[in-house]
């Protein structure tokens, strides 16, 4: 294993999982949002270059594609974009809210071959997912989902994913999340909170606390055989002898990276700021070139030094963490991860002044909502 | 680097010598440095084919009427072949190859 992970390490020809954030539009806010979607971004890809990059990811042997946003299914072309990328041989798995499934959409989805469906959720109630999510957010997801299976999209196509971000609020929740999984003959996907965009300022109050990390250590590994992660949590791995199912690596330029709604590409979905821009798939050269070239994800690939982590036992169990949580943090990219098992990041966190991390760079909410005023005639 | 191709193992099949097999049809595989990468369309699971010996052995499958016959085509030698066979039997359980006679 050790030694995949280091050929892994210095880089792929291609990457194996491409996020691609079709548009940074979103019916709903929700307040750990990665990409602080909200508002379409004018310079949005157009269908035709979209197409292209689909043309690009080919020829390069891309086996599937991660589409997210926003939400995805706001985009017009929506449908002729995914069977454009499934024509193609390239697998297609979307994450979606689940606003714009609808019975006829819940049909076209199920009709469709080398699809993956994962509806986001945040709590196995209204008041834990909304929370989060936003008003209404659960019944709209529950919709969705009833939709899939009146359709018998799971018969036809396997199980959907129900994709939850774990919280302080809802770690409690994992069994349930499990059962309700089950009940629509769903795989439950669980990834872990990122400091980004929006979560930049939600995530200190929403983060597992250290005892509750251990919950979700022990719940996957007991759990975990059927779960999800996206191999997000493998920082855990340093509170026992056993390693977490999955890729024990930050795959950030080397195996995955992230396309976003303009064509932009960055390391991985969770570091959408300048310092992790490789290049635009505008440029000449297209994704191939940024991929295989760029300054930064060849400084990636190269080995990284462990820092102040070197001395520390665990390293190899949990490899320094999150890039991306740490940037968001404020914390140096050679240091403990803000949720080191051992407790190194709370006290690395306690050194950060306030107001000294990077911020997300671009903001895509929605402007706040004028508040009615309400005209008396006397 | 190791010489024999590291896959999950499991027990060796004492007949897969005499069998003919193939790509599963729903199987890609992309060459990379480290030997090749092979996604099941159907299944969506992705393996690392962890040695370019392995990539060789698995492609020409098709070519050749036995397994047998394949690892002498592509000139893998005698004391290596439990360890190819052992490769293939995981392969083959995990349907990312298949029985062409079935």
């Amino acid at each position: 294993m050790t030694a995949l992970v280091d050929q892994l390490k210095g880089g792929l020809d291609a990457p194996i999982c491409l996020t691609w954030e079709l548009t940074y539009a979103c019916n709903l806010e929700c307040v750990h949002c990665l990409s602080s979607s909200g508002r379409r971004d004018p310079r949005e890809l157009t269908t035709d270059e979209a197409k292209a990059v689909l043309d690009e990811l080919h020829r390069l042997q891309v086996f599937y594609v991660n589409i997210g946003g926003g939400e995805p299914m706001i985009r017009r072309d929506f449908f002729e974009l995914v069977e454009y990328s499934i024509g193609k041989g390239i697998g297609v798995k979307f994450s979606t809210n689940g606003a714009f499934i609808d019975a006829e959409k819940a049909a076209r989805l199920t009709a469709m071959d080398y699809l993956d469906i994962q509806i986001s959720l945040d709590g196995t109630d209204a008041l834990t997912n909304d929370a989060v999510r936003g008003s209404g957010s659960y019944a709209t997801a529950i919709r969705a989902m009833d939709h899939l299976r009146a359709a018998g999209f799971v018969e036809r196509n396997g199980p959907f994913k129900i994709s939850v971000v774990v919280t302080r609020h809802n770690v409690d929740q994992l069994d349930e999340f499990q059962a309700l999984a089950d009940s629509y003959g769903a795989q439950l996907r669980i990834t872990r909170l990122r400091p980004s965009g929006r979560g930049a300022d939600a995530w200190h109050d929403l983060h597992p606390t250290n005892p509750q990390q251990r919950r979700i250590y022990e719940w996957l590994l007991a759990h975990g055989e059927h779960v999800l992660t996206g191999d997000s949590f493998f920082h855990l791995n340093a509170l026992g002898d056993e390693n977490l199912p999955g890729l024990n690596l930050c795959g950030a330029g080397r195996v995955v990276c992230l396309i976003d709604p303009i064509g932009d590409v960055y390391a991985c979905p969770f570091v959408i700021h300048d310092e992790f821009l490789a290049g635009n798939v505008r440029e000449p050269g297209g994704f191939t070139r940024v991929w295989r070239e760029s300054d930064l994800f060849l400084g990636l690939r190269e080995p990284q030094s462990a820092g102040a982590c070197a001395s520390c036992g665990s390293f190899d169990a949990c490899q320094g963490g999150c890039m991306a949580a740490k940037f968001f943090t404020g914390l140096p990219l050679d240091g403990p991860d803000p949720e080191c098992v051992g407790g190194e990041g709370e006290l690395a966190l306690a050194g950060v002044g306030t107001g000294t991390a990077p911020r997300p760079m671009a903001d895509h909410s929605k402007p706040p909502r004028p508040v009615p005023v309400s005209l008396v005639r006397k | 680097m190791s010489s024999t191709p590291t896959l999950a193992v499991t027990a060796p099949d004492a007949t897969i010598a005499s069998r003919a097999l193939a790509l599963h049809p729903q199987v890609a595989l992309r060459p990379e440095p480290f030997g090749a990468l092979a996604y099941h369309y159907d299944t969506r699971r992705l393996v690392f084919l962890k040695h370019p010996d392995v990539v060789r052995v698995v492609a020409a499958l098709a070519d050749h009427p036995t397994v047998a016959d394949t690892l002498v085509a592509c000139e893998i030698e005698p004391q290596r072949w439990p360890s190819f066979e052992r490769a293939l039997a995981a392969l083959l359980e995990s349907e990312m190859l298949h029985d062409r006679t079935r």
